[in-house]
């Protein structure tokens, strides 16, 4: 194995399916329907997806986001705000714990 | 191309590999001579190309067109053909509707100031190419100063009554800007009319989105990044046989500039000629024919379909 990310295992994704079928096909057909346009349009919901992709890391994701986003009208500005968005999240996760450490800081200090 | 199934063997009916018997349009290539060079062209038009159709064969389009409803004018940049007022009146007198596919920068330079006004006298629908609602897309894709002329076009048109009035019909027409499909076409109608509205206060009447066929420039642009298999496969996997129905090339007849007949403007370049007469000054009687098909076919029944009219399913 070469790399732990291949780009040709995201088209293998539905092998996920060979052992629980069942829940592969719940998986699916709720992931489906998650997509479609609601109260947010698909292009929204593309965009929300790719900020998440980033956040979790997942080159799969950002690969099939970013090539859905465009699909769905999106273009680079957009969706440079959106890893923004998910950037700002994830720094600013880091930075709130910070008060955990002052609280704890507090009950150890003199 | 070699990968994937022959776009022929998806077609189960063997009634949806033949056009109409009655056609609707006659799409007439008067050229490929254009001011832009626009990176998804599939004619590869530009300042470059001398070919332009002769009023002869011009002659011949009009001898044909009333057994047509609609001719629709395309290039190149149409109105550099010296022939184009003179085709448009022609035909606005034979009384079928017309339609001229226009990029609108050509309407902003020197010699062409007139065309906005000709157009809207004669009640000639416009169908104007714009990628984007934002100057960088645009931009990019059909080269600098490209949307500021579009954008102050469209203001011109509008006040001409274009994308306002019933009977002055303005089309916008998107292209992705790169190897990916294009978006839901009422989706992003919605976006674009918001955007315009909003940003410049312009108005229109439909969006056509509209697949980038991967032929011409754009084919070579899928090459030289090695995109070109994965785009394939994009289509092929987006096939939709719902869309088979109401391929465009099912109810049209095109010319190109030189008077050969194809199935449509994208069998052009590729040199694929109608089963039948091979130029217009040969047509007499239009029958039912077999549509000469390729791979590239897959980029019009991709998802909702494309054509030059938009989606088709």
């Amino acid at each position: 194995m070469d790399s732990y990310y291949n780009p040709e295992d995201l088209g293998k994704f539905a092998t996920m399916g060979e052992f629980a079928p069942e829940l592969w096909e719940k998986f699916m057909a709720y992931y489906g329907a998650v997509f479609e346009a609601g109260a947010l349009t698909k292009r929204e919901k593309a965009l929300i997806a790719l900020a998440v992709a980033h956040a979790v890391q997942c080159p799969y994701c950002i690969d099939a986001y970013t090539q859905s986003c465009l699909e769905n009208g999106a273009n680079e500005e957009q969706m440079t705000e959106a890893v923004h968005v998910a950037c700002a999240l994830r720094g600013g996760a880091s930075l709130v714990h910070g008060v955990q450490m002052k609280n704890t800081a507090k009950g150890l200090s003199l | 191309m070699n990968t994937i199934k022959p776009f022929e063997d998806m077609i189960d009916d063997p009634a949806l590999t033949m056009t109409a018997e009655k056609l609707r349009v006659l799409q007439v290539n008067v050229g490929s001579l254009c001011n832009l060079s626009c990176k998804h062209c599939h004619i590869e038009a530009g300042p470059q190309r001398t070919e332009v159709m002769t009023r002869e064969t011009m002659r011949h389009v009009l001898r044909v067109l009333p057994n047509f409803e609609t001719l629709d004018i395309t290039g190149g940049s149409p109105e550099m053909n010296p022939n184009f007022r003179w085709l448009v009146d022609e035909a606005v007198k034979l009384g079928v509707h017309v339609i001229v596919r226009s990029n609108l920068v050509i309407l902003t330079e020197k010699g062409y100031e007139d065309i906005p006004e000709f157009l809207a006298d004669r009640k000639v629908e416009i169908v104007a190419s714009l990628p984007y609602y934002s100057e960088n897309d645009c931009d990019r894709q059909r080269g600098k100063g490209t949307f500021k002329a579009v954008i102050s076009m469209l203001k011109k048109l509008n006040t001409l009554g274009y994308g306002r009035d019933e009977d002055l019909t303005l089309d916008l027409v998107y292209n992705p800007g790169g190897a990916f499909l294009p978006p839901t076409q009422s989706e992003l109608e919605k976006e674009y009319r918001h955007r315009l509205r909003e940003d410049y206060g312009i108005e229109f009447t439909h969006l056509f989105t509209i697949t980038n066929n991967p032929i011409g420039r754009f084919g070579e642009f899928l090459r030289r990044t090695g995109n070109f298999d994965r785009y394939m496969k994009r289509l092929c996997d987006a096939f939709n046989p719902s869309t088979l129905e109401g391929m465009m090339c099912r109810f049209q007849m095109s010319v190109g500039w030189d008077g050969k007949l194809y199935d449509c403007d994208f069998n052009q370049p590729l040199g694929l000629t109608i089963n039948g007469p091979q130029n217009i000054s040969e047509l007499q009687e239009i029958h039912s024919r077999r549509i000469k098909f390729g791979n590239h076919c897959y980029a019009c029944t991709a998802g909702s379909g494309s054509s030059c009219g938009g989606t088709t399913a």
